[in-house]
C-alpha cells in the first residue's frame, strides 16, 4: 500500500511539474478515445432506438403487402393478406391498409413517398407514435419524422400530394418501415409504356399517413391501390420462420401481359437491420477513424514520453540514489501515463457518448435516439483498454530504459547516445549545410523518425480515405433524384469532416511535439553547429527540414496506405479520390509540416549558444 | 620566445557583460581591455566563476557584450548581425571546449571535417583536410574511431583538429585540459606548442598554471576584470613538459 501510494504521489507530482505536456497527452488520448467511443456507440445507435420505437407503437413482427397485377385492370388481392392474418402463430393484426405512391411537394422540394391510408382511431398493431401534432384526419397528413425533418415541415404547414393540397396534421415515427430516405417500397413502380423492365426504386423514399378516403381519392381508381398489413406473432423471434412460408411474388413476369400480383413480406428484424444501415457508413468511418487516431496517439505519446525522458534522466538518477529500485522507477513512469490515459479515457467516453446523438439524430425517424444511445460495458472496456494500452505501449520502452540506466550516469544527466547511421552521414556530407544538419539530426533518433513517418502516413491514409468517401458522397449527391439533402449524406459528410479535422489536429500536434523533442535533443548539436559558423536561419531550416523529410516519406507512403484502407474498409468500393487530389496531398502535407515546425525550430535555433555549451559541461 | 606579429588580430576595449537587473545584477565581465597580436599565445587565468569563459564567448562572437567593443581580424564584431557573426566564426575563429563537444555519432575524421562541410567546402576537400589535421595531431590511426572509443586526450586533440579545420585567424580554447589527466594534458600542451610555433594565434582560458606557463603572455582575471598581466619571456620551446611540471 505504502509503495503504491509512493508511486502514485511521485507520478502525480511529476505531472503537475509539467502541466502543458500532461495536457497535451490528455488531449491526444482524449481525441482518440472520443472518436472510438462514438464509433462503438453507433454500432447500437440504430438498434436501440428501433427497439424503443417498436415497443412504443406495438410494432409489427411481420409486415406484408400486396399490389395489383402489373398488367393492370385488376385490384390487388387483399384476400391473400387476410389469409395470412388467419395463419397459425398470428395473434393480432392491423390492416390491410390501402397504400399508393405519390409525389410530396413542400417548401419548393419534391420527394417520392408511400401514402398509407389509416383509420382515424388507434389500432392494436403498428399505431405510429405521433411526436408532434395529431393523428390523421380528412385533409390532414401525418409525415414520418425523418422526412418531416428533411423537408423542414411540421404541424400546420401546407404540403401537396400529387398536386392535392393537404395540411400537416402531425409528425410520427414507426417501426413498421425504415425511416426516410429508405422507406419500404410497397407500391409497384410505374413502368413506362413499351418497356419490359422495372425501373429502379427511387433513391429517396418517404412515408406519410392519410385517412383511407384521402388515399382512395388520391388513387382515383381502386385497381391502382396496393395494401399493407401488420401482423403480430405469438413468437416474434420466429418471424423469419413464419415469413419463409410466404415466398413473395415480387418479380413480375412481364410488364405487358397478365402477370402475377406483386407483394412484399418483411420481418421486424429485417426492418431493424435496414434501419441500422442508415448509420452503417458513419459507424464504419468512425471506428476506422478511431483506430487511426489511436495509432496517431501511440506515435504522439511515444514522442512525448521520449522527449520527457530526455529531461527526466537526472530525476531517475535521484530516485535510484535515494534507494528507488529499477522496478519503482519503471512503475512511477508507467503510472504517470496510465493515470493520464485513464482520465483521458473517462473524458473521451463521456465526450463520445454526448456527441454520438449528433450523428444518430432522431431525424432517423426512431424514438429514443435523441441523446440516449447506450454506453455498454463492452464499449467502456474497449475504450479504456485502448487508452491504457496506448499509454503502456508508448511508455514501456522508455520506462524500462530508465530503470536500467546507471545511477551515476543518470545523476550526471548524460544524454542518451545518438544512433550512428553511417550511410546517412556519408550522404549528408554532400548536401548544403541546413540539409546536412537535417539529415544528421533526423538520423540521430531513428525511432523518432519512424514515428514521424508513421504519424504522417496514418494521417495521410485517413485523409485519402476521407477524400475517397467524399468522392463517393459527391457521386451519390449527383445521382439523388429528389434534390433533397440526403440525411445520410449530410451526416456522413459531417463525420468525415470531424475525423479529418481530428486526424489533422492530432498529426499537427505530433509534428510540433516531435519538432520540439528534436529541438531539445539536438540543442547541443545545434549550438555546436552555430559555434562552427552556421547562422540561426540555417540551423532553424535544418531543424525544420529534419521534420519535413520524414513527413515527405510519410505522405508518399500514406497514399497507397489510404487506398489499401479503402479496400479493407469497403471491399466493394470502386470510388477513389481524383488524381489531382492524391497528387496535391504530398506537397500539401509537406507545406503544412514545414509551417508547423518553423516556429519551434526558430525558437530552438535562437537559444544562447554559449549557454547551451556551458550547460553541457556544467 | 616565439615571433609575434605586430598586427593585432583580436582586440577588446571596455568589454562588459552583465546578467540580471537591479540588486540581482551580476557583472561577469567588467571593463576588459585586450589586444592579441597575430601569432601570440595569451593565457587568461583565474578562479572558477571569474568570467573567463564568458570573456571567451564574447571574443568569439558566441555571446553579445552589454557594452564595449570587440574587433576580430580588423572587423568590429559586437554590432554585426547574426549572419555576419556566423560567417566570422566560420572563417576566423576556432573553438576548443573543455567538454570537447564532439558529436558522439561521428567518427574522429567526420568530427574534424564537420566545420569544413558546414563552411561549404566540398566533401573531398573537407575529408583531405581532416585527414591531414588528424595526422598533425597524431591521430591518423584513430580517424575511424568514435569519440567513445578515444581517450580524453585523444578527444581533445580531435577537437583541436576540428578547430583548425577552416584555418582560423585565432583559436579560442576554454579550459582545454580541464577534463584531462596529466598524461593527456601533456599531449594537449605539446599540440598547443606546435601550433604556437607554426604561428597560430591562441587565446587560452584556464585555471591551470601549467598551461598558463606555456603562453607568451599571462593575464590574471578576478571578478570579471583583468587584475594582472605578465609577459612570459624565455619561451617554452623544448622545456614544455618540465616547465609545466609534468615531466621529471
Amino acid at each position: 500500500m505504502g509503495r503504491a501510494l509512493l508511486v502514485f504521489r511521485l507520478a502525480t507530482r511529476d505531472l503537475r511539474r509539467r502541466p502543458v505536456e500532461a495536457a497535451l497527452l490528455l488531449v491526444v488520448i482524449l481525441a482518440a478515445t472520443a472518436t472510438l467511443t462514438i464509433g462503438l456507440v453507433l454500432r447500437q445507435a440504430a438498434a436501440d432506438p428501433y427497439q424503443s420505437t417498436r415497443e412504443a407503437i406495438a410494432g409489427p413482427d411481420v409486415v406484408a403487402s400486396i399490389s395489383p397485377p402489373l398488367s393492370g385492370g385488376q385490384p390487388a388481392d387483399r384476400g391473400e393478406l387476410l389469409d395470412m392474418a388467419d395463419a397459425t402463430g398470428v395473434v393480432a393484426h392491423s390492416g390491410p391498409y390501402p397504400i399508393i405512391d405519390a409525389k410530396l411537394a413542400a417548401n419548393g422540394r419534391t420527394v417520392d413517398v408511400e401514402a398509407e391510408g389509416r383509420d382515424t382511431g388507434t389500432v392494436r398493431v403498428d399505431q405510429p407514435k405521433v411526436v408532434e401534432g395529431s393523428w390523421v384526419r380528412d385533409g390532414g397528413v401525418v409525415i414520418e419524422a425523418a422526412l418531416a425533418d428533411a423537408l423542414g415541415v411540421g404541424p400546420g404547414d401546407q404540403v401537396s400530394l400529387d398536386g392535392h393540397s393537404f395540411r400537416v396534421a402531425g409528425v410520427a415515427v414507426t417501426a413498421a418501415s425504415v425511416p426516410y430516405p429508405e422507406a419500404t417500397v410497397y407500391t409497384p413502380p410505374d413502368i413506362p409504356t413499351g418497356t419490359a423492365q422495372l425501373p429502379p426504386p427511387p433513391e429517396d423514399l418517404g412515408l406519410v399517413w392519410l385517412t383511407e378516403p384521402d388515399v382512395s381519392s388520391l388513387a382515383g381508381r381502386a385497381d391502382s391501390l396496393s395494401y399493407v398489413m401488420n401482423l403480430k406473432l405469438a413468437d416474434p423471434a420466429a418471424a423469419s420462420k413464419f415469413v419463409a412460408n410466404y415466398a413473395p411474388a415480387d418479380t413480375p413476369a412481364g410488364a405487358g401481359g397478365s402477370g402475377p400480383a406483386m407483394g412484399t413480406i418483411a420481418t421486424w428484424q429485417e426492418i431493424r437491420d435496414n434501419a441500422s444501415l442508415l448509420v452503417r457508413n458513419e459507424q464504419r468511418a468512425l471506428v476506422t477513424g478511431g483506430w487511426l487516431l489511436g495509432l496517431l496517439a501511440v506515435a504522439s505519446i511515444a514522442v512525448l514520453v521520449g522527449g520527457r525522458m530526455a529531461d527526466q534522466t537526472r530525476r531517475v538518477g535521484l530516485l535510484k540514489a535515494v534507494g528507488g529500485t529499477p522496478g519503482l522507477v519503471a512503475a512511477v513512469l508507467l503510472a504517470e501515463y496510465v493515470v493520464v490515459a485513464i482520465v483521458a479515457a473517462a473524458a473521451g467516453l463521456a465526450l463520445g457518448w454526448r456527441l454520438s446523438p449528433l450523428l444518430t439524430d432522431p431525424s432517423a425517424g426512431l424514438i429514443g435516439g435523441a441523446g440516449t444511445p447506450s454506453l455498454s460495458l463492452a464499449t467502456i472496456g474497449i475504450v479504456t483498454a485502448v487508452a491504457v494500452g496506448v499509454a503502456v505501449l508508448a511508455t514501456f520502452v522508455p520506462a524500462v530504459r530508465a530503470a536500467r540506466t546507471s545511477t551515476v550516469l543518470a545523476l550526471a544527466d548524460a544524454a542518451r547516445l545518438p544512433r550512428r547511421t553511417a550511410w546517412l552521414i556519408a550522404i549528408s556530407a554532400r548536401l548544403p549545410a541546413p540539409l546536412l544538419l537535417a539529415l544528421r539530426v533526423a538520423g540521430r533518433r531513428p525511432r523518432r523518425m519512424v514515428l514521424s513517418i508513421v504519424s504522417v502516413a496514418v494521417a495521410v491514409s485517413g485523409i485519402v480515405t476521407a477524400l475517397a468517401a467524399n468522392a463517393e458522397l459527391n457521386a451519390s449527391r449527383f445521382a439523388s433524384s429528389s434534390g433533397l439533402n440526403d440525411v445520410r449524406t449530410e451526416r456522413l459528410g459531417h463525420v468525415l469532416l470531424v475525423i479529418c479535422t481530428m486526424l489533422i489536429v492530432l498529426a499537427a500536434v505530433n509534428a510540433i511535439v516531435s519538432t520540439w523533442a528534436s529541438v531539445l535533443d539536438a540543442r547541443y548539436a545545434s549550438a555546436l553547429a552555430r559555434a562552427l559558423g552556421l547562422t540561426p536561419q540555417q540551423v532553424s531550416s535544418g531543424l525544420a527540414a529534419a521534420q519535413v523529410l520524414p513527413a515527405l516519406v510519410g505522405a508518399i507512403l500514406g497514399i497507397p496506405g489510404g487506398l489499401a484502407l479503402i479496400s479493407a474498409v469497403d471491399p466493394d468500393s470502386t470510388t477513389y479520390p481524383p488524381l489531382w487530389q492524391l497528387l496535391a496531398v504530398v506537397p500539401g502535407t509537406v507545406l503544412v509540416v514545414a509551417a508547423l515546425t518553423t516556429i519551434p525550430a526558430r525558437i530552438g535555433a535562437r537559444r544562447s549558444v554559449a549557454g547551451i555549451l556551458q550547460a553541457e559541461h556544467a | 620566445m616565439s615571433d609575434i606579429a605586430d598586427a593585432s588580430v583580436l582586440r577588446a576595449s571596455g568589454l562588459r557583460k552583465e546578467y540580471g537587473k537591479g540588486a540581482g545584477m551580476v557583472r561577469a565581465v567588467d571593463g576588459v581591455d585586450l589586444d592579441v597580436a597575430g601569432g601570440e599565445t595569451v593565457a587568461v587565468m583565474g578562479p572558477s566563476g571569474c568570467g573567463k569563459s564568458t570573456l571567451l564567448h564574447l571574443l568569439g562572437g558566441l555571446d553579445r557584450p552589454s557594452d564595449g567593443e570587440v574587433w576580430l581580424a580588423g572587423r568590429r564584431i559586437d554590432r554585426i548581425g547574426e549572419k555576419a557573426l556566423a560567417r566570422m566564426r566560420r572563417t576566423a575563429v576556432g573553438f576548443v571546449f573543455q567538454a570537447f563537444h564532439l558529436m558522439d555519432e561521428l567518427t574522429a575524421v567526420e568530427n574534424v571535417e564537420l566545420s569544413a562541410l558546414l563552411a561549404g567546402r566540398s566533401p573531398r576537400t573537407a575529408r583531405r583536410r581532416a585527414v591531414d589535421l588528424l595526422e598533425r595531431v597524431g591521430l591518423a590511426d584513430r580517424a575511424g574511431f568514435l569519440p567513445s572509443a578515444l581517450s580524453g586526450g585523444q578527444r581533445q586533440r580531435v577537437a583541436i583538429a576540428r578547430a583548425l579545420s577552416n584555418e582560423p585567424t585565432v583559436v579560442l580554447a576554454d579550459e582545454p585540459t580541464g577534463n584531462l589527466d596529466s598524461a593527456a594534458t601533456l599531449e594537449v600542451l605539446r599540440l598547443f606548442e606546435s601550433l604556437h610555433e607554426a604561428g597560430q594565434t591562441l587565446l587560452i582560458v584556464t585555471h591551470d598554471s601549467r598551461i598558463a606557463a606555456t603562453a607568451d603572455r599571462l593575464i590574471s582575471m578576478r571578478d570579471g576584470a583583468f587584475v594582472d598581466e605578465t609577459r612570459l619571456t624565455g619561451g617554452t620551446s623544448g622545456q614544455l613538459g618540465a616547465l609545466a611540471g609534468l615531466e621529471g
